[in-house]
């Protein structure tokens, strides 16, 4: 966690660099980010990112499928993917103690962040962070579940990995992209991922318009649940597991 | 002649495990056409951050968008090199877990040297393709008067950045020895090392300029060869002349590797069983 935590640290200091020459560039205001809000943005993206997971393990329910030990998964009394997702919205809790706040917090000591003063943007940050790190799930689960049609799902993971860090906002924020470039991001579920909940906790979105992105991340939940719920029924009647 | 003939028989293992991996690698064409894919894929986004905040402002850290290209492509192209020749040592911490590293002692030939060749993954060409790419553009866009030294210079960064990168990937795989489980840790200067250099330098502040430009000096890979080429002054602390102490800097990441290597190496105990 300690290494992790250094790493998230050292590229932190780099995109913040870069951004605010960006943004000393500019004139001082850069697709609406200030040099605090920036940093507000850098940091609170490197203290996320463990939570929210933008890469794709290759032990996690693709492993299970080509050993075929999904079999015992689907012979419990519980359903498979929410099993999964409990079990990622707990790491997900365990690596913003050790690992999101201290990013945070050393960005905050070093460079400054200019974060909201009243406590609604933090109630409905949470809820924002939650919910991105339930569409980074069934985004990831989706994937993985390819693993019932596909032998080696690493060319897909590359695929989903590369995707989901650009179009997150991860090195980028997705307010600084080119218009054409910013309708196909939103037209992803991944800007609900990271770019969302930092929009919400950094106050950059606040009232209704706050509200408004809390729901397309809802709406994206909802929409990357069923493509992962329709694939698993799928892939559980084309499964043939040999042995006994 | 016979020196030829002796390199030739030297090398002829390396070749033939080098052939019977690229026949592995293609004799999955699909697999194979997705991984390139995947390659260019990351190489492509890399361009695009790059590109988006040259979208947004003309000038960063005193470079232009050209100028950029050509940073971006040097560093690149060193880094993808390394990545192709040595970038599967970080496979190490698991042979470390599993306790498999023991069979690389029993051999008679160097660990490291073992290692290094088990593998060449043709996908990261595709990397290289992209960079490149920007590096070719970088050269035609930007006005560079061509001579002999120009020439020198490109060759100086390209190999002598190509070995900087691999030296770094050592030291990565060499405290794997030490921190079991450290791949988080190491990538800050690995992959974070790559991500400083292909960024101009003059934007960092001062302790990441010294990071970067004299503990893990990745700057003399593209961003100093860049300056000279274009005859820009550097900033502070670090001057384009520098550029021509590449061969220093690579020199000292092998030997800062060497002897992190050797300690690596000789403090290993064995997995036992």
């Amino acid at each position: 966690m300690l290494a992790g935590l250094c790493t998230n640290v050292v590229f932190g200091f780099i995109r913040a660099a870069i951004l605010f020459a960006a943004i000393a560039s500019a004139g001082g205001h850069l697709a609406g980010y200030s040099r605090g809000s920036m940093s507000a943005y850098v940091w609170l993206s490197q203290g996320l990112l463990g939570a929210v997971e933008l890469s794709i393990q290759p032990t996690d329910v693709a492993e299970r499928i080509r050993t075929g030990d999904i079999a015992v998964d689907f012979t419990r009394p519980v359903d498979v993917q929410g099993s999964y997702l409990a079990a990622d919205l707990g790491r997900a809790a365990y690596t913003l103690i050790p690992r999101g706040l201290p990013s945070v917090a050393v960005g905050a000591l070093t460079v400054g962040l200019v974060m909201p003063s009243s406590v609604l943007p933090y109630v409905l940050g949470l809820v924002s962070v939650v919910l991105g790190v339930s569409v980074s799930f069934f985004c990831r689960y989706a994937v993985n579940i390819l693993g019932f049609w596909l032998v080696e799902t690493r060319g897909v993971r590359t695929f989903y990995i590369v995707c989901a860090t650009f179009f997150a906002g991860l090195f980028v924020p997705v307010h600084m992209f080119p218009a054409w470039l910013r309708v196909i991001a939103d037209a992803t579920p991944f800007p609900s991922i990271l770019q969302s909940p930092i929009d919400v906790l950094s106050g950059r979105v606040i009232g209704d318009d706050a509200v408004r992105v809390v729901v397309i991340q809802a709406g994206w939940v909802v929409a990357t649940c069923l493509v992962g719920r329709v694939l698993t029924a799928a892939g559980r009647r084309k499964l043939e597991v040999q042995g006994g | 002649m016979a020196d030829l003939a002796r390199v030739a028989d030297w090398s002829a293992p390396y070749r033939a495990v080098i052939a019977s991996r690229i026949r592995a690698q293609r004799s999955y064409p699909v697999s194979f056409g997705l991984d390139l894919f995947g390659s260019l894929l990351v190489g492509v986004t890399e361009f695009a951050e790059v590109w988006v905040i040259f979208h947004n402002v003309s000038v960063l850290g005193g470079l232009t968008f050209h100028a950029v290209l050509l940073v971006f492509g040097l560093s690149n192209l060193a880094f993808s090199a390394a990545d192709l020749v040595v970038g599967h040592i970080d496979t190490l911490p698991t042979y470390i877990r599993l306790g498999t590293i023991d069979a690389f002692y029993l051999r008679p030939q160097p660990v490291l040297a073992q290692l290094m060749t088990s593998e060449l993954s043709l996908r990261r060409l595709a990397r290289i393709a992209v960079a490149v790419a920007a590096l070719v553009a970088g050269l035609v866009t930007n006005d560079i008067e061509w001579s002999a030294a120009v020439v020198a210079m490109l060759l100086i960064a390209f190999v002598g950045g190509a070995v900087i990168f691999a030296g770094l990937f050592v030291c990565a795989a060499a405290l794997q020895f030490f921190l079991i489980n450290g791949a988080e840790l190491t990538n800050s200067f690995t992959y974070g090392g790559s991500y400083a250099s292909s960024q101009p330098a003059s934007v960092f502040p001062s302790p990441l300029k010294a990071l970067f430009g004299y503990l893990v000096p990745v700057v003399f890979t593209a961003y100093l060869p860049t300056l000279w080429l274009l005859h820009l002054p550097g900033p502070a602390g670090l001057p384009a002349w520098l550029a021509w102490f590449t061969p220093v800097a690579a020199a000292w990441v092998c030997l800062a590797a060497a002897q992190l290597w050797r300690w690596g190496s000789h403090h290993y105990q064995g997995g036992g069983g």
